[in-house]
C-alpha cells in the first residue's frame, strides 16, 4: 500500500505537510530538515527537487531552488542524502519536481532512485493528464510509484472525477489561481471552492496547498480537507532562522 | 492536405510538442486548442486578418532581388522584406492574427513576453489598435540592450514588467509571462514565437505562414517557378523561419536552412546554438530540443542578439532538425555584425541583429550557378543602433 494511504489509515484529519527545498539553505541541510520536521510532528514531507525554471513556483521557492543549485545540489547528491536517512526516518516523503528532471535523468533511473530512497509518491506539476494516461501511468505502476494530481478552482467537475479515479495517495487541491507563495488570508470565494470540492464526495483524500502559511490558514483549510501543505512560509522561515528553529515554526501550527 | 509537418491531435510534431503545463492553465490551453483552427479558417477571420495585413501591416512585403549580394555569391539572392512591415519585423503578422483570435474568445487583457522587444512592440501596437490592456514581460538585461523598443511599448500604452530571474533574458521573460498567466487565467497569452504549449506553436506558424504564401506567387512572377532552391532564416524560437518555410515543408526539393546564434562560438560556453548543444527536454510547456545539463537544469544561453538568446527552439524546428528536413547552421556574434554591415553597405538595408545571422551564412555556402535563394529579412536594425555604434567605434 502507498505510504500516504497508510498514513491516512492512522490519521485522516488535520494532517500537516511541509514542503522544503533540498540543499537549502546549505547543501548538507536536506537530511537535517527532514529529521527536524519529523521530530516536530509533521505528518508527511514534500521533498522539493530544485529546478532552474520552476513555472509553478513563486519567488520564495524560486529563490531557494536557485540558491540550492548554487550550493551544488543535484539529483545524485539528493538521492544519496535521502538514502542515508531511509532507515531512521518514519515520516512519509513525497518527491516534488518538474518533468524535465525526470526526463533528462532517465525515466527508469529516476523511478528506481526514488524507490531506493523509500519514496513512493511523486508530484510533478507540469505533468498533464494526457501524458500520464499515454505513458507515465504505466511507468509509475512498474515501480510501484503513485503520482499526485493537482486540481484548481478552474478544473471542471468531469476532470476532477477522472483525477479522483487515478489518485492513490491524495489530490492536491490548489487553493487559488496562483503559483506557490503565501497570500495571508483565505477568501470567501476560496471557501466556496473548497466546499464545492468537499461536496463532491471524492474517494481520494484531499490536501490543500498554495497560500497556506500559518495556524489560521492551516486550520481553515483543514475544515474542508484532510490536511494542508505549507511551503513558501516555511522556506522563508528556514532561510531567516535556519534549521535549528524548525520546531519553533511547526509547534504553533499543530499544537 | 494533411502534412507530416502538421501536429497530431495532442500537438506533437514527431516526438516534439505537447502541452506540459500546470493544471491551472489547462482550461485556457484547451479552450484555444478547441477553437483556434476553426477561428483561423473561418471566412470572417480571414477577411479581417487579410485586411489588417494589407492596410495596417503593409503587406504584401516585397521580394527583392539583391543584385550586388547576388553578384558576390554567384546566385540569385532574394530578400523577403519583412523588415518593411509596420513596427519593423515579421512579428506583427502573428500579433494581428492572435489579437483577432483573442477578441473572438472574448479576452480583453493581453500579456506577452519579448526578447528583442519586437514582439512586445507588435503586441503593444495591436492592443493600442484594438483598445485592449497590454502587459509585456521583458528580461532586465534585454530592457537595457533594446531600450528603444521599451520606449515604443510604453508610448503604445503597454506596461513593461522586468523579468529579474535567471539570465534576465527571453527565457526568463517567458517564465514570468507564464507565471502571470497562471495567476490571471482570464488573460490571453499572446505568445511571440512557435514555442510554448500546444496549440501555440502551430497557431503562430499558421499566422506567420503568410510569408511563404506570398513568396510562392512572388517567385512565380519573378522566376517563373513558385519554388526557390533554398530558403534561409534565423531561428531563436523560430517564428520567422516557420513562416518562411511553412508552404514549402512538403516540397522536399526546396532546401531549408535554419541559422542559430553561436554567440562567441558554438562550443565556447557562450552560445545559443540549441540544435548543436541541446538534447530532448521540456521548456515553456513544450517537449523540444533544449540546452540543459545532465540533471535537466536549463542552461543559460548567450547571444549578442536578444531575439535569438533562447535555450530552446520551437517543436516544429526540433522535428525539422531531427528528421533532417531542415539544415541547421550557426553564425557567431562577429559574423552576424559583419554581415549586417555588409548588407547595409552594398544593398542599403540595415537589418536587425537577429536577421544578420541568416545573412552571415551566405559566406559559408557554395552556391550553384543560377541557384535561387530566399533570405527571410525578418526585421530592421533600428533597435540595434547602440550595438552597431559600438561596432563602428571599435
Amino acid at each position: 500500500m502507498n505510504s500516504i494511504q497508510e498514513l491516512f489509515k492512522k490519521k485522516d484529519k488535520n494532517l500537516l505537510s511541509i514542503y522544503f527545498t533540498c540543499g537549502y539553505p546549505n547543501l548538507e541541510d536536506t537530511t537535517k530538515v527532514i529529521a527536524a520536521l519529523a521530530q516536530s510532528g509533521v505528518d508527511f514531507i514534500e521533498v522539493g527537487l530544485p529546478y532552474s525554471d520552476p513555472l509553478a513556483d513563486g519567488p520564495t521557492i524560486q529563490k531557494s531552488s536557485h540558491e540550492a543549485l548554487e550550493n551544488g545540489i543535484n539529483l545524485d547528491i539528493i538521492f544519496e542524502q535521502l538514502k542515508t536517512i531511509k532507515e531512521t526516518n518514519n515520516t512519509p516523503l513525497v518527491a516534488m519536481g518538474y518533468l524535465n528532471q525526470l526526463l533528462k535523468y532517465g525515466e527508469d533511473k529516476f523511478c528506481k532512485a526514488l524507490v531506493a530512497c523509500g519514496i513512493d509518491t511523486v508530484i510533478l506539476p507540469d505533468l498533464p493528464m494526457v501524458e500520464f494516461e499515454n505513458h507515465y501511468k504505466q511507468l509509475f505502476e512498474k515501480y510501484g510509484l503513485t503520482n499526485v494530481f493537482l486540481i484548481t478552482p478552474h478544473t471542471s467537475e468531469e476532470r476532477i472525477r477522472k483525477i479522483d479515479s487515478y489518485s492513490k495517495a491524495f489530490i492536491y487541491v490548489v487553493a487559488s489561481a496562483s503559483i506557490t507563495g503565501a497570500k495571508g488570508e483565505i477568501s470567501n470565494s476560496q471557501i466556496g471552492y473548497f466546499e464545492r470540492i468537499k461536496a463532491m464526495n471524492l474517494q481520494s483524500k484531499l490536501i490543500i496547498g498554495f497560500g497556506i502559511s500559518d495556524k489560521k490558514t492551516f486550520t481553515t483549510a483543514c475544515n474542508y480537507a484532510h490536511g494542508a501543505i505549507i511551503g513558501s512560509a516555511f522556506i522563508k522561515d528556514l532561510g531567516t532562522n535556519g534549521v535549528d528553529n524548525i520546531d519553533n515554526f511547526i509547534a504553533p501550527i499543530i499544537r | 492536405m494533411k502534412s507530416k509537418f502538421h501536429p497530431d491531435k495532442n500537438g506533437y510534431f514527431g516526438q516534439f510538442g505537447g502541452a506540459f503545463i500546470p493544471e491551472l492553465l489547462h482550461p485556457n490551453v484547451q479552450e484555444l486548442a478547441d477553437n483556434y483552427i476553426q477561428i483561423i479558417e473561418s471566412e470572417e477571420f480571414q477577411i479581417e486578418y487579410k485586411a489588417l495585413l494589407k492596410e495596417y501591416v503593409g503587406r504584401p512585403t516585397p521580394l527583392y532581388l539583391a543584385k550586388r549580394l547576388s553578384e558576390k555569391h554567384g546566385a540569385y539572392i532574394y530578400l523577403k522584406r519583412e523588415d518593411l512591415c509596420h513596427t519593423g519585423a515579421h512579428k506583427i503578422n502573428n500579433t494581428v492574427g492572435q489579437i483577432l483570435i483573442a477578441q473572438k474568445l472574448g479576452k480583453t487583457k493581453i500579456i506577452a513576453e519579448t526578447g528583442a522587444g519586437q514582439h512586445g512592440v507588435a503586441t503593444a501596437t495591436v492592443c493600442a489598435l484594438m483598445g485592449l490592456e497590454c502587459t509585456v514581460f521583458m528580461g532586465e538585461k534585454d530592457i537595457v540592450r533594446q531600450a528603444p523598443n521599451v520606449t515604443r511599448m510604453k508610448m503604445l500604452g503597454a506596461k513593461v514588467v522586468p523579468a529579474i530571474s535567471g539570465s534576465k533574458t527571453l527565457k526568463d521573460a517567458t517564465n514570468e509571462a507564464i507565471r502571470y498567466w497562471i495567476q490571471h487565467p482570464e488573460t490571453f497569452y499572446l505568445i511571440g514565437s512557435v514555442v510554448g504549449p500546444a496549440p501555440h506553436p502551430d497557431m503562430v506558424a499558421r499566422l506567420q505562414a503568410i510569408i511563404s504564401e506570398e513568396m510562392k506567387w512572388q517567385l512565380k512572377e519573378k522566376t517563373g517557378k513558385e519554388n526557390p532552391d533554398t530558403i534561409i532564416a534565423c531561428v531563436g524560437g523560430g517564428s520567422n523561419a516557420a513562416g518562411a518555410f511553412y508552404h514549402y515543408l512538403d516540397d522536399e526539393d526546396v532546401e531549408l536552412i535554419a541559422v542559430e546564434a553561436a554567440g562567441l562560438g558554438v562550443h565556447s560556453g557562450e552560445s545559443a546554438a540549441t540544435s548543436q548543444l541541446g538534447q530532448v527536454g521540456i521548456i515553456h510547456g513544450s517537449k523540444t530540443i533544449l540546452m540543459q545539463d545532465e540533471y535537466g537544469q536549463i542552461v543559460e544561453p548567450y547571444s549578442i542578439s536578444a531575439g535569438l538568446d533562447y535555450p530552446g527552439v520551437g517543436p516544429l524546428h526540433a522535428f525539422l532538425y531531427e528528421s533532417g528536413r531542415a539544415k541547421f547552421m550557426s553564425a557567431t556574434d562577429q559574423e552576424a555584425l559583419d554581415a549586417a554591415f555588409e548588407l547595409t553597405k552594398i544593398e542599403g538595408i540595415i537589418p536587425a541583429l537577429e536577421t544578420a545571422h541568416a545573412l552571415a551564412v551566405l559566406d559559408k555556402i557554395t552556391f550553384k550557378k543560377d541557384q535561387v535563394v530566399v533570405i527571410n529579412l525578418s526585421g530592421r536594425g533600428d533597435k540595434d543602433l547602440e550595438i552597431y555604434t559600438q561596432y563602428l567605434e571599435a
